[in-house]
């Protein structure tokens, strides 16, 4: 398999929408060469003839019937929120004010 | 006579049942307890003196009026960090979610309260069940009971170090890829990770949703069993819980095990087995096989590729179920971010820590274009081998034994530095979450230096009833009781 550069790190960081400083990206550098190299091993096995396996269990479709059940009420919902009003979760601006993306 | 906080949850549920003592004497001695010795030992993430204690009056109030009791009546058990409960907090050990009150009660905290068991609080644990020591807890070390400069195992440290040391009588947790079992073989007491799907997830905070399940840490194996009749069952909730009929675990217990063929799989007594661990667990095959078992060898091959495939698998399913604390609907936020993205951004990085950043990382790029099929696909197909290896393994046995940890519990510190060597520890327990199979570990002696040594039990999917029998047999006829650690 393939050597993970400090770019691979920015990048992966940037998908998990983490900041890595410095020494933070060098220490993944090295603990993640060496945790992949021990994956590596997993290349010894054929596996083109075998199905992957999802889960634990053998389950498809898994049907209930669509009835109107209690659900969380709203105050109980918001309790945990940063910041909230009576209704919604409250976010700092997504858009800016010239109407681009933030 | 001992106190009550020495008592099996069977003897103090009935003692309180029957009136001999009141669930408030029993919860004021388990209090007691926590006072006298969790300074040392830092179980306790959160001890609900005032709430257990009114619990308690309520248990004795129905049995002065003479209504009928759960089958957990008065018993003090408490709750590893993930486990919602509307009272108190629900923190997974970790810096986002510090402070978070839980909206509902997971199904299991439900089914606990209803059969009248007391909470006593909540206990420590890895930060979001990543790890094996508890030392990656965001809130406080917990220390090995018996030996303080020792860690307690992990991920369910809390639980399994509250057991040991007597401060609850069950501690619920979960397991992911050992972390009921490893911890209690590390502490001394027993620890049973139920069938994948036998016991609802719903309010279990998600790690790595085909792995994860919630079991009991008990002082014997009839506490596990009287535990797994109290929190099994189908869920609507929980769509992936197994739609059975009700069982009574404790049917088999005191059953001869007669005729049972016991499996030793020869990859699990190789190099990594410590000396003195690979003693003690032979000694308990010898007490299995002078009790009727029949002791066979079988073959798992794809062993040695279980840490492979579950530090691909995990980390996988990590990185998606995290990614929802992003500081919006509950959990930390960054005061300083200017937009969205930046709330996002920095709301994760500053509570997380470091063991959750790096299974992110790993995580994301498994599932990362390109690494999909590599790494994450791959993985999936060697799990699909592994469980094989054990559909063929109980064509020829009908229990599986091996050792719960290839040593006894490691000096705090010792691993933390390196990742890839704590992951290595796992080594034994994680193939049976892989496989969704149940696993129980139990005391089989001490090492010379006064540790806890474990063996682990496998059965097939959903036969807990004999993996208790065989467990309860050994207890029997095992002479293995520790007794207490030496705490002050």
């Amino acid at each position: 398999m393939s050597t993970i550069t400090r770019s691979d790190v920015a990048y992966v960081a940037g998908l998990a929408q983490l900041d890595m400083d410095e020494a933070a990206t060098e220490r993944l550098v090295d603990e993640m060469n060496s945790i992949l190299d021990y994956m590596a091993k997993l290349n010894e096995l054929d596996t083109d003839a075998v199905e992957p396996m999802m889960h634990a269990m053998a389950l498809t479709n898994v049907f209930r019937e669509d009835e109107v059940a209690p659900s969380l009420p709203r105050e109980l919902a918001l309790r945990g929120a940063p910041v909230h009003d009576e209704e919604y979760f409250m976010v700092p601006k997504i858009l800016d004010a010239e109407g681009g993306g933030a | 006579m001992s106190p009550w906080y020495e008592k099996s949850a069977f003897e103090i549920r009935e003692a309180v049942a029957s009136g001999a003592v009141s669930a408030r004497a029993v919860t004021e001695s388990f209090l007691a307890r926590i006072d006298a010795v969790d300074a040392q030992v830092g179980a306790y993430t959160q001890v609900w003196r005032d709430e257990a204690l009114a619990q308690a009056d309520a248990v004795d109030a129905k049995i002065a009026a003479g209504e009928p009791v759960g089958a957990l009546a008065g018993v003090p058990i408490s709750l590893k960090e993930l486990i919602c409960t509307q009272a108190g907090e629900t923190t997974c050990s970790s810096k986002i979610l510090a402070g978070f009150q839980s909206p509902y009660d997971a199904t299991v905290t439900q089914k606990l309260l209803a059969d009248d068991a007391v909470v006593l609080g909540k206990v420590n644990m890895d930060e979001f069940a990543m790890g094996s020591s508890t030392e990656n807890s965001a809130v406080q070390k917990t220390a090995n009971p018996w030996d303080l400069s020792r860690v307690p195992g992990g991920s369910s440290g809390g639980s399994a170090a509250s057991v040991a040391s007597a401060t609850s009588a069950i501690s619920f947790g979960s397991d992911t890829g050992g972390s009921i079992r490893q911890p209690a073989a590390f502490c001394g007491c027993v620890g049973l990770k139920p069938t994948y799907g036998r016991v609802s997830r719903y309010g279990l905070v998600a790690f790595a949703s085909s792995l994860d399940q919630i079991g009991p840490l008990t002082r014997d194996v009839r506490d596990a069993a009287l535990a797994m009749n109290v929190i099994s069952g189908k869920d609507p909730r929980d769509a992936t819980s197994a739609d059975l009929p009700a069982e009574d675990f404790t049917k088999k217990l005191g059953a001869s095990i007669a005729g049972l063929k016991i499996g030793l799989p020869k990859e699990y007594f190789v190099d990594a087995l410590g000396s003195e661990v690979r003693t003690l667990v032979e000694k308990a095959t010898k007490v299995l096989e002078e009790q009727g078992a029949e002791i066979v060898e079988v073959s798992l091959p794809h062993t040695e590729y279980a840490v492979s495939v579950y530090y691909i698998v995990a980390p996988a399913e990590a990185s998606a179920n995290l990614a929802r604390f992003d500081g919006v609907r509950y959990g930390f936020r960054h005061p300083d971010a200017k937009n969205v993205t930046e709330m996002y951004v920095k709301s994760k990085s500053e509570g997380f820590g470091e063991e959750v950043q790096r299974r992110i990382m790993l995580g994301t790029y498994v599932l990362s274009s390109g690494y999909y099929d590599a790494y994450y696909l791959k993985a999936q197909k060697v799990r699909t081998l592994i469980t094989r290896d054990f559909d063929e393994a109980f064509k020829a046995c009908d229990i599986i034994l091996t050792p719960t940890t290839p040593s006894t519990a490691f000096a705090m510190g010792e691993k933390s530095s390196d990742p890839l060597e704590m992951y290595l520890n796992d080594i034994f327990t994680i193939s049976a979450n892989l496989a969704g199979i149940p696993g129980i570990s139990l005391p089989c002696g001490k090492s010379a230096s006064g540790l806890p040594v474990g063996f682990q039990l496998l059965s097939k999917a959903f036969d807990e009833a004999t993996l208790l029998q065989t467990a309860y047999c050994y207890e029997q006829h095992g002479g293995n009781d520790l007794g207490l650690p030496a705490l002050s």
